[in-house]
């Protein structure tokens, strides 16, 4: 989605009507936010709304990206608050491998995950937890992170649900959404 | 896992590459990233780049796709390494102008163009500018694209100085000072 370098187009205030829906579709999508959302969409601050080609909303609160939408898919949120707020998403893990691939923008396909250094969900290599337990349907939002590492490289939506990646173990798996060294990434929102 | 007390986690980002230290690896500048690394944050550099965890990474890869990595890593360093000759020669030929303009009889502002072609931030330097010299300091567009400083009083000398003492990247050679009188504002 963000394959090429960006820069910002126009910003303008987002009304505090609109402001209270952003919140409320946040709070919807990702329900572990909830304890951290006055930190993170404090009502009193004003939101911007930065326009992004290929119309791409971007929300930022002064020059902190927090989430983004494309036209009226899912909204997402910017790595660096999955970095801020990591387990409050659904996640998977990259074996290392795919790492490389994740990084320069391709598509996800399912080996990365189901050879023995990824994780899907309801894994029996995964002991604390972390991956969750219930199976992900195609089309949600989840926050890619990678073996061997802390921080999540990507946040995409899943082209496959997590139950028959398991079985088919082929395909795509989750489209390229926002990911580490992304235009997205780089913007410079001064 | 984390208790919510630890949030918002902080995250570290690399001062060459902007990713997380722990993602250099995949990009082009590597070795400028580990030396940032040991510089800002040994106790990490540490973790980061030991024989153990660099053996381990190797590791969980089979022979082939180390080699295929490789040759990627390989072809990512030249990319970065033409980038940043492409932006030394653009350092060597771009000038820097500091224009006196005369805006009222014996009033002055002067301007400030051409920084951005140094890799500098303009709005903190123009900060800097209102600091140093305690005056007025703003940027503004150009027409035709990109911006200037504008520093209320005749300070051309003294910019002149300040920048290339501060920058050792600006050559002295890419800096002029002009005077530009033709140019009234209206006030
Ligand atoms: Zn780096």
């Amino acid at each position: 989605m963000f394959k090429k370098d960006m820069t910002p187009g126009s910003k303008s205030k987002v009304k505090s009507s609109a402001q209270r829906g952003i919140r409320a579709k946040v709070l919807e999508s990702y329900p572990l936010l909830e304890p951290y959302i006055e930190e993170i969409l404090p009502k009193k601050e004003q939101l911007d709304l930065v326009k992004l080609p290929d119309r791409v909303s971007l929300y930022t609160l002064g020059s902190t990206p927090l989430f983004f939408q494309h036209m009226d898919d899912p909204i997402m949120p910017h790595l660096t608050l999955v970095h801020k707020y990591p387990d409050a998403f659904n996640r998977l893990r990259i074996d290392r491998g795919a790492i490389r691939f994740v990084l320069s923008g391709a598509t996800l396909m399912a080996p990365g995950l189901t050879s023995p250094g990824g994780r899907l969900p309801d894994d029996d290599e995964d002991e604390e937890g972390r991956y969750g337990e219930d199976e992900l349907e195609a089309g949600s939002v989840v926050v890619i992170e990678a073996e061997g590492k802390d921080t999540a490289c990507m946040v995409g939506v899943l082209r496959m649900g997590t139950e028959e990646m398991k079985k088919v173990k082929k395909g795509q798996a989750c489209e390229a959404g926002h990911y580490l060294g992304d235009g997205l990434w780089g913007l410079n929102l001064g | 896992m984390a208790t919510p007390s630890e949030y918002p986690k902080q995250v570290i980002y690399c001062g060459v590459c902007t990713l997380p230290p722990e993602y250099c690896e995949f990009g082009g500048t590597v070795k400028k990233c580990e030396e940032w690394l040991e510089e800002n944050h040994s106790d990490m550099h540490e973790k980061l780049y030991s024989q153990e965890v660099i053996e381990k990474n190797l590791s969980t890869l089979s022979i082939d796709a180390q080699k295929r990595a490789e040759k990627d890593s390989q072809k990512k360093a030249a990319k970065a390494a033409t980038a940043e000759a492409k932006a030394q020669e653009q350092r060597a030929t771009s000038k820097i102008l500091i224009k006196r303009i005369e805006r009222n009889k014996r009033k002055y502002v002067t301007a400030v163009q051409g920084l951005e072609a140094f890799g500098l931030d303009i709005k903190k330097v123009a900060k800097d500018f209102g600091k140093k010299f305690a005056t007025g300091s703003s940027v503004t567009k150009v027409p035709g694209g990109g911006e200037e400083i504008t520093v209320q009083g005749d300070l051309s000398d003294d910019i002149y100085d300040y920048l290339t003492e501060t920058y050792s990247d600006i050559p002295e050679d890419n800096v002029d000072c002009i005077e530009d009188k033709k140019k009234k504002v209206p006030s």
